[in-house]
């Protein structure tokens, strides 16, 4: 399979782990990624906050260079930026002067024929018995709160991507790879790693929050599929054991269990990045 | 002169893109919010406020920018507002009418640097960014801590090799993002 790839600034900056981890377990599934030619940032929180035709008009040129690329399906590993396309997406849809205004701004012609994936969806895309099929081990180790965060599944309108309260889509995939995940309540809540550097002390809380949930329902690790959600639930951790939290808890991307299921080694995941160190019964499946 | 209250109702109907008269004061925006229980005015009332007109004062409470934008309120309105995108016409009024808290100050100094820092490189380098938010906000309040706690957690991640000075490379075609934020009538 060959899909767009639009990997965000979080995976060419300090989520650089993530990207490896994504290539590593696409390219077990054979899915090849063709990167956009010369993609820009999607302007993320800082842009709809402060100006909505730019928060429009960023995402907007992405699309725009997919097509031109002649690429039906753009993959985005973080769920803000494929959030921020798919509204885009939208918005250039729902009315033909919009969509000429934002093609003269952006500089290309822009159908909005360009659909977008989350990382789930890809793993969906292949087949869930696909990749148990070539699956090595067991992730017999693992008992995983799978996280979905805030973008991943919301607003629901746009993205049309499982159950907006209680998603299931990372359980099953993980439960047909062995794992044992957990059921908890704070799945679909906020960790605030939007404002990790402007709000220290509300970030904090969320991550304890959701930390402790994980913990107190069983689980031995937490996993997302967001850049964000990874770095700021891994290293604001110390924070959040101020707050009470009780022990450590490895967060991984889903990309990295689906990876160690199908025979790589945390060594080639960048493992060796995390601030919470992962215990050796968890490094490969 | 003062607007009045009619025109600021739909000053930001114009900039959310939504209808504030759907709101029937159900709550269930606020109750589920995850920073509710923080904000001095929670999204109910941040809706009834939009709805009045009471702008201004609005404008200037800190909740405005506390807010995550996770869009749970927006997900959850059983009329379909879109709540979160209340919360952004608040945020530009906000900024256009330069009323805010110190505190919020430090939220809107930070997503500026993260457009100044899109604007010049077309993606983020999170090192020029964090040092960019650094020196403004610094020169602005004088908060030393804040540069003390953020050049910790930078060393932090530059020691687990999370962060490094040549991460972040810029677009090719530069001028191309600069004429989409001019045409966008940014302003930083």
């Amino acid at each position: 399979m060959n899909i767009g790839y639009y990997p965000g600034c979080a995976l060419h900056g300090s989520s650089a782990d993530y990207e490896t981890s994504v290539r590593a377990c696409m390219k077990a599934l054979d899915v090849q990624l063709d990167e956009l030619d010369d993609w820009i940032c999607c302007g993320a929180t800082a842009a709809h906050s402060i100006n909505h035709k730019l928060s429009v008009a960023l995402p907007a040129r992405n699309l725009g260079i997919a097509e031109k690329m002649k690429l039906k399906q753009v993959f985005a590993p973080c769920p803000m930026c494929s959030m921020e396309l798919k509204k885009a997406s939208d918005e250039i849809q729902a009315s033909p002067e919009r969509r000429k205004e934002m093609e003269e701004i952006v500089e290309t012609p822009l159908s909005g024929a360009v659909d977008v994936w989350n990382l789930v969806q890809v793993f969906q895309e292949v087949g869930y018995d696909v990749i148990a099929e070539k699956a090595t081990g067991k992730l017999d180790a693992f008992k995983p709160a799978c996280y979905y965060g805030c973008l991943l599944t919301r607003p629901p309108k746009t993205l049309k991507f499982d159950d907006p309260e209680d998603p299931t889509s990372m359980e099953e995939l993980l439960a047909k790879l062995g794992a044992e995940p957990v059921e908890w309540n704070s799945k679909t809540v906020c960790c605030g790693a939007g404002l990790t550097l402007c709000d220290e002390q509300g970030v904090a809380e969320q991550s304890y929050k959701i930390l402790q949930d994980a913990i107190d329902h069983g689980a031995n690790c937490v996993v997302v599929a967001c850049p964000m959600c990874q770095v700021n639930l891994d290293m604001r951790q110390a924070d959040a054991k101020k707050l009470g939290l009780t022990k450590d808890v490895p967060i991984f991307y889903l990309s990295d269990l689906v990876s160690m299921a199908l025979g790589i080694k945390g060594k080639q995941l960048g493992f060796g990045k995390r601030f919470v160190s992962i215990p050796k019964e968890m490094k490969e499946a | 002169m003062e607007k009045p209250n009619q025109d600021w109702t739909a000053r930001v109907e114009e900039l959310a893109h939504t209808r504030l008269s759907e709101c029937y004061q159900c709550g269930k925006c606020t109750a589920g919010c995850p920073r509710g229980m923080i904000m001095d005015v929670p999204p109910a009332r941040m809706m009834r406020a939009a709805q009045v007109g009471d702008i201004l004062e609005t404008a200037r409470a800190d909740s405005i920018w506390r807010c995550l934008s996770c869009l749970t309120c927006s997900a959850r309105c059983p009329k379909s507002v879109n709540v979160s995108s209340v919360v952004d016409a608040f945020r530009q009024i906000s900024i256009e009418t330069n009323s805010m808290s110190p505190e919020s100050a430090k939220i809107v100094e930070f997503q500026k640097a993260f457009l100044r820092n899109v604007r010049r490189n077309g993606r983020t380098n999170e090192v020029e960014m964090a040092t960019d938010f650094e020196v403004r906000y610094f020169f602005r309040r004088f908060d030393v801590m804040n540069v003390i706690n953020t050049g910790l957690l930078g060393t932090k991640m530059l020691k687990r090799g999370k962060m490094n000075f040549a991460i972040g490379s810029p677009v090719k075609d530069k001028d191309l993002v600069k004429r989409i934020f001019s045409k966008c009538d940014v302003k930083l």
